[in-house]
This record gives structure tokens, sequence and C-alpha cells, in this order.
């Protein structure tokens, strides 16, 4: 589904990725893990098509397509989706109108037809519930006002509506509360499927308790330089990152 | 080179409009105070003129098109169909309102329901009021104006003839919202001077809306003022709706003095007109009061929208928020001018004063200047600009959620100016306005 071949890319004239190889197959949760600016983020930026970053070398495919030609949005509608770690703030748009309009655009992609307001409201009205979500947030500016923990639940809640076959969840842990983590963890794996993948990027083993990996990766310095079952995280847990470090050098 | 002092003729119109003042004087029933204060306008006009470029207020404004030309008062009725026309345009649906609507300046009965308003309400026009009760009429006339009259003030109360008033009686909460109409169709280019005078009694609630609206295309020049006394802890919103003809001239004063407590709120929107200024100048002239000024502009092709404001904290304890916000596309030009005074008595003053801009092309300008003089050391004061694009983060993440560009801009364009629409609380006028706005700024 996504092959992931010596990606390079660099933020301004800084090298922040430097070779990463990475295969997902559909079914499968690979969890990338590693220090505090290691380059997880901005491998999920890239992979989402965030401007700010540009590509020096390699390639990335999704579904045998050249992942890194597409626009943000073509590659949204093609089935990829990042639950943002700063979900961004608009005020003026209500989370019902920016749903709707997203949840059309990808659904005129698959050459189906667009949801009219009633059967909209049926969907999310279902997937809130899932989500532990109060109707009348869908009336409010989208992230205005919200809570951290707010925040991220958006972001998976516009993930369970727009059903992406790639979900990329950056660092949706931080900033929630042990409740907030178990709802929102149960709203991925709602989405498991034999068809779809997931890759959760996240410093700390916390989050796979609730949503188990199949792979683990270790990312340090723009490289993934360890990978392994679910056991690696717990390994992590107990010796911290530097033991790696040192191995790797 | 002649080296004797001889009067030069002046380049604008400000002796064909003083003759018209004299000329009036013969013929007018209006009583002495009233005569004497327009022969004073008038005379101020004539020695002090327009205001050029020159003056540090109208730097980036020149007026001139509008100075040099003396409108004459629209003579001719307006054609029956324009009329009728421009009302439905104007009629806000579902706005349960007392309405009094003038054309071309001059007040209309016929299209008015000033009746029925509720005891303790006088909502009348003015020309008839100076006739009828000239009492109150001086009671109200000129008293909410504390700053130097400049030369468009000078030519209102010079030759105003009509307008709106309404005076609410203490403790009154009036119920339904009290719209000001003031509709401009002529075969000719006219004036229409008017003045609009407001007073809002102690502890007494009211909503005005106040909307200009024109035929399409047609030249003319509106030059109103406004004057709102709001009394000790009375509550006023007042919604300002110019919608004038893309060709007309709009020079707007709005002058308000509030009591102890008072809660006074703004939105004025800007969205036609050819060379518009507006003038807001608030005076919080006792303590506790919250004024809230906001502001959206909509400015393309060639047109000139102005927005100065003036909010005087002359007594402690009073807040003021301000939020101006503007779009410029084509070759349109945005002032903005925030001034704040906060005297030396004025302690505890907390004055918030924002104004974002977007241009969306290379020739769009904007000048826009935060001016803040403080006298008292114990106050909050804060002010921002922003200038610029639509926001790159709020464009991705509505790319990256399937959304194509084109209608991400489009959203991010609307719902930065629906922004002020939404603050309007009321509905029926939100509503409408919202949707005037999609007209405008269209979501594709």
């Amino acid at each position: 589904m996504l092959q992931i071949t010596n990606l390079q890319a660099r933020v301004e004239d800084k090298p922040i990725l430097k070779g990463i190889n990475l295969t997902v197959k559909p079914g499968e949760v690979h969890a990338i893990m590693g220090p505090n600016g290691s380059g997880k983020s901005t491998l999920a930026g890239v992979l989402a098509g965030k401007g700010e970053y540009e590509v020096t070398g390699g390639e990335v495919t999704f579904d045998g397509k050249d992942l890194l030609d597409l626009d943000p949005e073509e590659r949204a509608r093609e089935g990829l989706f990042l639950a943002f770690q700063y979900p961004v703030e608009i005020p003026g748009v209500s989370n019902s109108y920016f749903l709707k309009a997203a949840l059309n655009a990808v659904r005129k992609h698959r050459g189906e037809a667009e949801v009219d307001a009633i059967e909209f409201m049926k969907l999310v009205k279902a997937k809130m519930k899932v989500l532990e979500m109060d109707p009348a947030f869908l009336g409010r500016s989208v992230n205005q006002g919200f809570s951290g923990g707010e925040k991220k639940r958006n972001e998976i809640f516009q993930m369970a509506v727009l059903e992406p076959r790639l979900a990329l969840l950056d660092e949706t842990d931080s900033g929630l509360d042990i409740d907030a983590l178990q709802v929102v963890s149960k709203g991925v794996n709602a989405l498991r499927s034999p068809e779809r993948a997931t890759i959760v990027v996240t410093h700390y083993q916390r989050l796979l308790n609730y949503i188990v990996p199949d792979f683990v990766h270790v990312l340090a310095n723009g490289r993934i330089i360890r990978s392994g079952g679910k056991e690696l995280a717990l390994e992590l847990e107990a010796k911290g990152y530097g033991w790696l470090d040192q191995g790797a050098a | 080179m002649s080296t004797t002092a001889t009067p030069t003729p002046s380049t604008d119109a400000r002796d064909a409009y003083a003759s018209r003042v004299e000329a009036s004087r013969g013929r007018s029933i209006e009583p002495a105070w009233l005569m004497s204060r327009r022969s004073a306008a008038a005379r101020q006009l004539i020695e002090e003129g327009f205001p050029t470029t020159r003056d540090e207020d109208f730097r980036f404004t020149n007026i001139a098109p509008i100075a040099s030309k003396a409108y004459p008062a629209a003579d001719l009725p307006p054609a029956r169909a324009s009329i009728d026309a421009l009302r439905a345009l104007a009629t806000v649906p579902g706005l349960d309102a007392h309405e009094i609507v003038f054309v071309n300046g001059r007040f209309a009965p016929e299209l008015s329901s000033i009746t029925g308003t509720p005891p303790g309400v006088r909502l009348a026009n003015l020309a008839s009021t100076i006739g009828a009760d000239p009492a109150i009429v001086e009671s109200l006339w000129g008293n909410a104006i504390k700053f130097e009259m400049q030369g468009f003030t000078a030519l209102n109360t010079a030759l105003a003839a009509d307008g709106a008033i309404l005076d609410v009686d203490p403790e009154v909460v009036v119920e339904r919202p009290i719209h000001f109409v003031f509709l401009s169709s002529a075969p000719a280019p006219f004036g229409a001077h008017v003045r609009n005078l407001v007073r809002v009694g102690h502890h007494a609630e009211v909503r005005i809306v106040e909307s200009y609206i024109g035929d399409a295309g047609q030249e003319y020049f509106t030059n109103a003022i406004t004057e709102v006394l709001g009394a000790a802890e009375s509550k006023v919103e007042y919604c300002r709706v110019q919608r004038e003809s893309m060709a007309a001239h709009h020079i707007s004063g709005t002058h308000l003095h509030l009591g102890r407590a008072a809660v006074f709120a703004s939105e004025s929107l800007s969205l036609g007109g050819a060379i518009v200024r507006n003038d807001v100048n608030a005076t919080l002239d006792a303590e506790g009061i919250s004024c809230t000024l906001n502001g959206l502009y909509l400015v393309d092709g060639d047109r000139l929208v102005d927005n100065h404001t003036t909010i005087d904290h002359a007594k402690p304890h009073c807040e003021s928020h301000e939020l101006y916000k503007g779009i410029l596309d084509d070759r349109g030009r945005g002032v903005f001018n925030g001034k704040i005074f906060v005297r030396e008595d004025a302690q505890k003053t907390d004055a918030k004063q924002t104004n974002k801009i977007l241009l969306l092309s290379d020739d769009a300008t904007i000048d826009t200047k935060p001016q803040l003089e403080i006298f008292a050391d114990d106050v909050k004061c804060t002010h921002g600009a922003t200038i610029g694009q639509l926001d790159e983060g709020q464009m991705f993440y509505l790319k990256s959620r399937g959304i194509g560009e084109d209608h991400a801009r489009s959203i991010l364009l609307h719902a930065f100016a629906a922004d002020i629409v939404e603050r309007i609380e009321v509905e029926a006028l939100r509503t409408h306005l919202e949707r005037l706005l999609l007209e405008r700024l269209p979501i594709d």
C-alpha cells in the first residue's frame, strides 16, 4: 500500500530525513517512535504534503501512485489522512460545513454520490457517539476554543467520517488524559480492517497499549535505526532511547 | 506676480454650498438657534473648506472628487419602479422592525411604518419634528459631536434637512429593532445630507439598524451623521449596513456620547461606494462603560474605504473593543485609523484594538495606523494590525482533508468576513447579511 524508499527531506537548509525506508501493507499498524527532533513529525508532514518540507531524494508510492507528485488534497482524496499534532483553528467555519465539504470532496473523487444534509447528519451522529462527543460541537467553528483533548478527539472524529485507507496519527496522544486516550484509541481501532493501515507516530509507548502495533520502528537522526514487533516498544519504555543510539553509533 | 492679497476663489464647492444656505434663510421656518448653527457651519466651511490630503486625518484619502462638485438636492421624484426595487432590496426578511424610510434624503411616509411604536418610544423624521417639536431637536442636535467639525460635518450641519429621530424614554426596553432606511435613486447626480438623532434613556435598551442602499452604478453623494446619546446603563446595538451604488460617494460620521455603565456595540459594514469615509467618534464620559466597535469593509475595483475611529476614554473603569476587518482586491484602497485617548483620569481603562486585512491582489493597498495617546498609568491598552494573505496553516488543514485549493480559499475568505457578521445580535439581520456576504464572497 505504502512504499517509502530512501526518502530524504529538509526544512530550509537543514536535512531532517536522511534516507527512510518503510513498507506498509493493508491491515497493518506501524508505530514510529523516537526521541524529540528525530524527524517523526517531518515524516508525517512530508507524507501529507506539508509545504514547508522539501523532498531532496527518494520516492514514496501509495497504491503504486507517486505520492510526492500529488497535491495535499489529492493525497487526501486517495485515502491518506493525517491526524495533526497541532490541529488548526479556523474561526468562522463550522465543523459541520467543513466536514461535509471534505466528505463530499472525497466521495466525489471515489465516484460516489455526494451526501445531502440529512444523510450527513445521520452519518456524523453515529460517529460522534463512538467518540463520545456532544452534537452541539458540529455548530462550533473548527477547533476554535477547543481544549487540547477536544482538538485531538476532533481529528479522530474527522478520520472516522472520512474513512481513509491510510491514517497517519502524529503524536495524537500528546496532551491527552487517560480517559481521552481510551476514547481516541477506540475511534482508531473501530476503523481497523484488513483493507486499511495505520501509522502511529508517538514519543511514548503508552498509546500502543490501546492501539496495538504489528511493527515498531525507531527513528533517530532522520533514519530508522531499528525495527521490530510490539515488544520493541516495551523495551524502549524500559530502557529509553539512549540505549539504541549507542547501539547505532 | 501680484503682491496684493486677493481672495483666491476656492477650487471646491464650498461657495456654492454656502450660498445655498444663505438662499434658504429667507424662506426658512426653522427656529433661530438652528438657523444660526447652519450659518456658523457655512462660515466655517467657507473659511476652512473641505479636508485635503495635507490634513493628517485625510492623508490617504483624497476626497477632491466629492468636494469639487456642488451636488444639488434631488429635485425630481425618482421612478416608482426603481424605488420599489430598492425597497425590496433593503428589506431584511424576517426582521420585525419599526422602519423609517427616506428617499434621496427626504422622509417617505408611504414607505415607512413608524406608527405603533410602544409607549416611551418616539420615532419621527427630523424635518417634521423641527416644526412640531423644535425643543426636542435642540436638545439632541450637535450634543454628541465633541470633536472639532471637519468640512463634511460642517456641510451636514449647514444643509441637513431630514433624518431619523429616535428618543427612547428611561427604563423602556424596545422589543422590535428600529430600522433607518436610506434609499437613493435619481436620474442625475445629487447630494443627500441626513442627520439622525438618537437618545436612549437611563436603563433603556434598543437595537438600531441603519441601511444605505442605492441604484447600481448611479453617482450620488451621501453625507450622513448619526448622533447617539446613551444615558447611564443604557444598552444599544447599532448596525450600519452601507450598500451604496459602486459609483456613489459616502461620507459618514457616527458620534456617540455614553453615560455611566452604558453598553454600546456597533457593527459597521461597508459593502458599496466609490469613495467612502466613515468616522466613528465615541466619548466614554463616565465610569463602567463598555463600547464595542466592529467593522467590515470589502473593497474592489478602484474603490476606497476609509474608517477612522476615535474612542475617548475620559473616565476610569471603561472598556473598549475594536475589531475591523477588510478584504481588498483589484486596485482597491483601504485606510484604517484607530485613535484611542486615555485621559489622565481614566485609570483601569481596558482598550483593545485590532485591524485585520487581507490583500488579494498586488495592486490593492492599505494604510493602517493605531494611534494611542495614553495619559493614565494604570491601564491596559493593546493594538494590533495584521496584513496579509490567507493563513497557510489553515489552507493546508483544509486541503489535507480533500478540499481543493479554490474551494479552500473561498471558504477562508468567506469565514474571514463572516466573523464580523456573526457578532450581530439581531438574528434576522445576521442571517440576511450572511446571505449577502455569500453573494459577494461565494463559496465555490
